[in-house]
């Protein structure tokens, strides 16, 4: 009976004239899927769950800070909380979301049909949930307590079912990135639309183009240290032990060799979001395009070479500070070259202040403070004063919240009609945005006065004079956790029940706007062929000519 | 091949949505060599970092090898080098063979060098036995059995790969002188596994 009136209810649904394109169901967004849109799609809701458990651990740990005696949790359970806080965010938030914008959006910016290896691609994806299980789980059994860092030997003397469980896990994201950035170099560079040259490519395929050579040449260094680091935490080797004659500065540098590149994984993605949604909502050409493009490029290359910064107090010789104080200065230059590209472009234009765009000034605003710390902290005397306190990690939250989490809410604002088809609420979309800002700047503000203070960081316990500011940093905590519930209402409802998208909303000229919201299943009707660059604004024979394209693209269904 | 994306034609004939999906595996140019060289690149950095991390453990530990460690015997290691590096030159004849569509000569030359794989692997495996020290003896032992040990996984990953292919040449016209990239795949594989021991020979027994 429910299946007849089921078929019944569903039949003219199933074929509607006005349908024009071939569309997925909803539950093969569940699936072992292999378009790349669906898999960009599930890359960005799983990872904003884990977003959201990570951002529960945040409250919970500047809880705890409310006040200077441990009296929430065990020192113990701190630790865990601050381990997974800064794992989860990492591995299983900001790498994974990039991931997935670059999924959803290079295949249809450069006008292809999908990724290069779709089957990979989809084991890369669902490599995700079973490694953030596994480190959701370590949490439970033994938590590991040696920071995101996992410095041993601390590590290899705390929890040892957790460390291992965190070493796993982190294996398993590891080899997703790799087959994530396997596919999206080979893309990039072999599956553009014949009319596209690589200095026709949108931004954000050269900030992907650098981010995956990054992934590739940093996250298999990482794999490495992790495998020895299991060697001496289960089988009882003393590479990284010293009292087996291991050096635990190996690691330290192995580590850093992945992680340091991993800050521009993480960010790379989204300097290139913002160097798209800039020249669409100020309505003007991109102010210097191959600065920008190559700017990436030098940006990953310096980005190798400055990792040991983070082990200036690790009895690293005075001459190899030197080099990596010099190195690590000289990133201020082509990330500068970005930001006054960006600041160009929105000098004298026709600027939109609706939410993509707001979140991306905000990104320009607090991702320069993250800036300026970053070059004091690279500046060797400054760095050995400041090390392990709250001044760290007031710049690294500045560069990893106000510059990723900031780009990664521009691009969903910006692109979320072309991946739903639908319109999110602007009002809520501003409102998300002021109590975002504000949260963030609240919280991590004064962090940057608790370390200049000598106020230690990873610690439960601190001393009563620093109780002022960081309760503030404490509310600062909560309106950020309010400032998610906007966003997520928006975001769900939207979907549902928003306004219905044009193709184009944002009348803008990257190739990803010329099909279908939401893009058809092997995403173009006719592939396209370019006749303007993807910044023309303002061009006005160029505008002309882009929309024959797209009527050409319309008639000939 | 055929229906690359350079021929706006043949995109314009299949452009509703069903013939789509069904044209998606021809419709691309052949990416998998180009995917797999890059992936080799990433996996030499594992390899990489690992024997950065035994060239500096060298420096730092006070005496290296450690007093008391016996000399060690070149004869085996060295014998197994040249078989390895011999089955390099033996894998090549088979992608020779194949562009000569010659199936019975790509089984022969597979089969010969999963046979060296395998007795590289046992020579190993015996080199492992006759040692007078354990994983956990000390820094040196450790960084030597890690090394060669997961070297030796990636050669029987290979040697795997080298009898996935040879298991599916008995299928009738599977490869030939136009379509073998499982062939091609498990050749270059093999050439990477080869360059590795190399460097690993030289920096655990020659300096």
């Amino acid at each position: 009976m429910t299946q007849t009136e089921i078929s019944t209810t569903s039949a003219p649904e199933a074929v509607p004239a006005h349908a024009p394109t071939a569309q997925w169901k909803w539950w093969q967004y569940f699936t072992f899927n292999t378009d790349h849109k669906v898999i960009g799609i599930q890359y960005l809701v799983t990872s904003f769950i884990f977003y959201l458990i990570g951002g529960a651990l945040a409250t919970a740990i500047r809880t705890e800070l409310a006040t200077p005696a441990p009296n929430l949790v065990t020192p113990e359970t701190y630790n865990g909380l601050l381990t997974l806080h800064g794992t989860v965010m990492i591995f299983l938030w900001i790498v994974p979301a990039g991931a997935g914008l670059a999924n959803f959006l290079i295949p249809l910016m450069i006008g292809a049909r999908d990724m290069a290896f779709p089957k990979l691609n989809a084991v890369a994806f669902w490599m995700i949930p079973p490694s953030g299980l596994l480190l959701v789980l370590s949490f439970f059994l033994e938590s590991p307590q040696a920071g995101w860092t996992s410095y041993p030997p601390l590590s290899l003397m705390t929890g040892k079912v957790g460390e291992g469980l965190w070493i796993f896990s982190l294996l398993i994201s590891g080899t997703s990135s790799i087959l994530g950035g396997l596919n999206f170099l080979t893309t990039i560079l072999r599956m553009r639309v014949p009319s596209m040259k690589l200095n026709d490519m949108p931004l954000f395929c050269w900030a992907m183009l650098a981010t995956s050579g990054l992934i590739l040449i940093g996250t298999p260094v990482l794999a490495g240290a992790l495998i020895l680091l299991a060697f001496d935490l289960l089988a009882g080797t003393a590479f990284f032990n010293p009292t087996g004659g291991g050096d635990p500065v190996v690691y330290q540098h192995m580590f850093w060799f992945y992680s340091h590149p991993a800050v521009y994984i993480m960010v790379l993605p989204l300097f290139g979001v913002i160097s798209e949604v800039i020249p669409v909502h100020a309505r003007k050409p991109i102010f210097g395009y191959q600065a920008i493009a190559y700017s990436s490029l030098a940006i990953s290359f310096l980005g190798l070479i400055v990792w040991a910064h983070h082990m200036f107090t690790s009895g690293t010789p005075a001459w190899l500070r030197m080099f990596f104080m010099i190195t690590t200065m000289i990133i201020a230059v082509p990330t500068g070259i970005k930001i006054f590209g960006w600041l160009a472009t929105l000098w004298g234009g026709k600027i939109a202040l609706n939410s993509p765009m707001l979140f991306a000034l905000g990104f320009i605003a607090v991702f320069v403070i993250g800036g300026i710390s970053g070059v004091m902290l690279a500046s060797v005397p400054f760095d050995i004063h400041v090390h392990d306190t709250y001044f760290v990690v007031a710049h690294l939250h500045y560069v990893l919240f106000g510059g990723s989490v900031f780009g990664i809410y521009a691009a969903i604002y910006h692109w979320f009609p072309k991946i739903t088809g639908r319109m999110m609420n602007e009002p809520l979309g501003i409102v998300h945005f002021v109590l975002t800002f504000v949260g963030m700047n609240l919280t991590f503000m004064p962090m940057h006065e608790l370390g200049l203070l000598g106020m230690n960081r990873r610690v439960a316990l601190y001393d009563p004079r620093f109780t002022t500011l960081n309760q503030v940093a404490t509310v600062g905590a909560y309106v950020l956790a309010v400032s998610t519930l906007p966003f997520l209402f928006n975001a769900v409802w939207s979907w549902m029940k928003g306004e219905k998208a044009s193709e184009n909303p944002w009348r803008a000229l990257t190739l990803e706007w010329q099909t279908s919201s939401p893009p058809e299943i092997e995403n173009f009707e006719v592939l396209p062929v370019l006749t303007t660059g993807p910044y023309d604004y303002g061009m006005n024979h160029h505008s002309e000519s882009m929309a024959e394209t797209t009527a050409a693209a319309t008639g000939s269904s | 091949m055929q229906g690359s994306i350079v021929d706006p034609t043949q995109v314009e004939l299949n452009h509703h949505a069903g013939g789509a999906i069904a044209n998606s595996h021809e419709a691309h140019p052949d990416h998998r060599i180009f995917g797999l060289i890059v992936f080799l690149v990433a996996e030499s950095m594992i390899f990489l970092g690992l024997f950065a991390a035994y060239l500096t453990f060298r420096a730092v530990y006070p005496e290296w090898p450690p007093v008391g460690t016996p000399e060690r015997e070149l004869l085996l290691p060295g014998v197994n080098t040249l078989i390895l590096i011999g089955s390099s030159f033996v894998i090549h004849n088979a992608e020779s063979a194949i562009k000569q569509n010659n199936v019975k000569g790509l089984r022969l030359w597979f089969g010969v060098t999963a046979l060296m794989g395998i007795i590289f692997l046992a020579g190993q495996l015996y080199e492992y036995s006759h040692l007078e020290f354990g994983l956990k003896t000390n820094l040196y032992a450790s960084t030597f059995y890690v090394l060669t040990g997961f070297h030796g996984l990636h050669v029987l990953l290979g040697v795997g790969l080298i009898l996935a292919v040879l298991g599916r040449s008995l299928q009738q016209n599977h490869y030939s002188d136009e379509h073998h990239f499982g062939v091609e795949a498990a050749e270059i594989y093999w050439h990477f596994v080869d360059v590795v021991w190399i460097v690993l020979f030289i920096l655990l027994y020659l300096i």
